[in-house]
């Protein structure tokens, strides 16, 4: 119920105040009415739920996130192979 | 970054992994075991999904909470639905979930076999046609969710008046969540040790609705993402509370959450909602001032106004050997229920948390607990 769907901006409809989305290749239509004028455009990823754009998914978090996550399995792999290489 | 950015690297099995592995060290510096109770049955099943809690040490618990909004409506309010769809010249509309919820006289699936027009949608904006293509009937949206859907129903009010639609009518079942969490903490036999607290609640709220939890309650809250790198990351940062002795507010869900929510959709709850005295949750009783009504001048919408002395009031057991209640406020879970998987299963549901997509029994019976 709560679940909601990160989806791209492919298309506005300014007057009918309705975004054309594209969900990992389906194609919806979402209302705007809870998103300020002007707040979303084409190319920006939004979250979907139940036909509404409810926010936008801000892509400089998500890329910072998925960096720190690289980051993160770097170090690890680097302690695990020194924990290896003073066993041997 | 592209689409499936958002999805592939969020259950990326190898960060997943690495997270465990974190959790593992740092718990070893808990001085006890911690309890955290994940709020959003969309996280019960993330957990369940991704075999999450066989990746953690034993010194980290989960505690299922009642983030259910299908599964907490009292029977007696389903039942006005079944009622409500009798009645002559009704279309009753509701979500999805609502399909196969058990009543005193069957679920709305049932009701629908016996003749009334019940249907279900995927968005409340689809009410709005079914009420122009059939001028003679009463529309009726039986509206359930939480913060996250609440400002849907919002908007086709508004759309519903700014179009002079009259034949579209509303029974109104929204909650919310932070109150349901304060009496789960005010009942002294309570384990719950920190939250891993609702995130699309608070994509529409903001994160501060839950300020309260480490300040007044002492209990440290992280604002979790659905995928399971997301919770597995939460997880790591509430471990990381405990040995650092913190007691904080923080959002692992950073990509869509920040703490004042979206402002425009807290605006139009404002402006159509009022929030009711009491509103009863399935297993808890009455919670103080966790649901919303219709703003009086909104009446002649509100179907429990119009319909009031058809609708009834008393409370309607469950079945004696459900204990979707108990689970619900998370003193039991689906294995200990007599009924679980025998009885009560996902075609033949006894209790609403084996119906509901974000059920805790759902998930576990779909995932293979049995």
């Amino acid at each position: 119920m709560c679940l909601s769907i990160p989806s791209k901006v492919v298309k506005i409809d300014k007057k009918a105040n309705v975004a054309t989305l594209d969900t990992m290749g389906i194609k919806r239509d979402a209302s705007l009415a809870l998103m300020e004028d002007g707040a979303v455009e084409i190319g920006d990823y939004v979250l979907l739920h139940i036909g509404f754009i409810m926010n936008k998914i801000d892509e400089v978090s998500a890329l910072e996130s998925l960096e720190t996550y690289k980051e993160i399995l770097e170090i690890m792999d680097r302690e695990e192979n020194k924990t290896i290489g003073e066993g041997s | 970054m592209n689409l499936k950015n958002l999805y592939d690297d969020f259950r990326d099995g190898e960060t997943i992994k690495t997270f465990a592995k974190i959790i593992q060290k740092d718990s070893k510096k808990l001085k006890r075991s911690i309890n955290i109770m994940e709020v959003c049955g969309g996280h019960t099943h993330t957990i369940m999904r991704y075999g999450l809690k066989q990746l953690l040490p034993k010194n980290i618990n989960f505690i299922h909470g009642p983030g259910c909004p299908v599964c907490i409506i009292p029977k007696e309010r389903i039942d006005h639905a079944y009622i409500l769809s009798l009645q002559k010249d009704v279309i009753l509309v509701s979500l999805g979930d609502m399909i196969k919820v058990p009543a005193s006289h069957g679920s709305l699936q049932d009701a629908r076999a016996n003749g009334a027009d019940v249907r279900f949608i995927y968005s409340p904006l689809d009410c709005l046609k079914i009420a122009i293509e059939n001028p003679k009937k009463k529309i009726i949206f039986f509206a359930i969710g939480f913060e996250t859907t609440t400002p849907m129903t919002a908007v086709l009010l508004e759309m519903v008046i700014k179009q002079n639609i009259k034949n579209l009518f509303f029974h109104i079942n929204h909650i919310t969540v932070p109150e349901v969490m304060g009496v789960l903490l005010d009942d002294p036999t309570n384990k719950i040790d920190a939250f891993l607290a609702p995130s699309h609640v608070s994509v529409i709220s903001g994160a501060k609705i839950y300020e309260i939890f480490p300040k007044k309650y002492n209990r440290p809250v992280v604002v979790s993402g659905f995928e399971p790198v997301d919770v597995m990351e939460s997880i790591s940062m509430l471990v990381k509370q405990f040995i650092e002795n913190r007691c904080e507010l923080e959002i692992e869900y950073k990509r869509a959450v920040d703490f004042e929510g979206n402002v425009k959709a807290q605006k139009i709850i404002a402006k159509y909602f009022k929030t009711r005295d009491f509103f009863k949750w399935r297993g808890l009783g009455n919670v103080a001032k966790s649901g919303l009504k219709l703003k009086n001048r909104y009446k002649k919408y509100d179907i429990e106004f119009i319909y009031k002395d058809l609708l009834p009031l008393t409370e309607v057991k469950d079945h004696k050997l459900c204990i979707c209640g108990d689970i619900l406020k998370g003193i039991a879970t689906p294995l200990e229920c007599k009924i679980f998987g025998k009885s009560c299963t996902p075609s033949s549901p006894v209790g609403a948390c084996m119906v509901s997509s974000e059920g805790a029994c759902s998930a576990y019976f779909k995932y293979d607990f049995i």
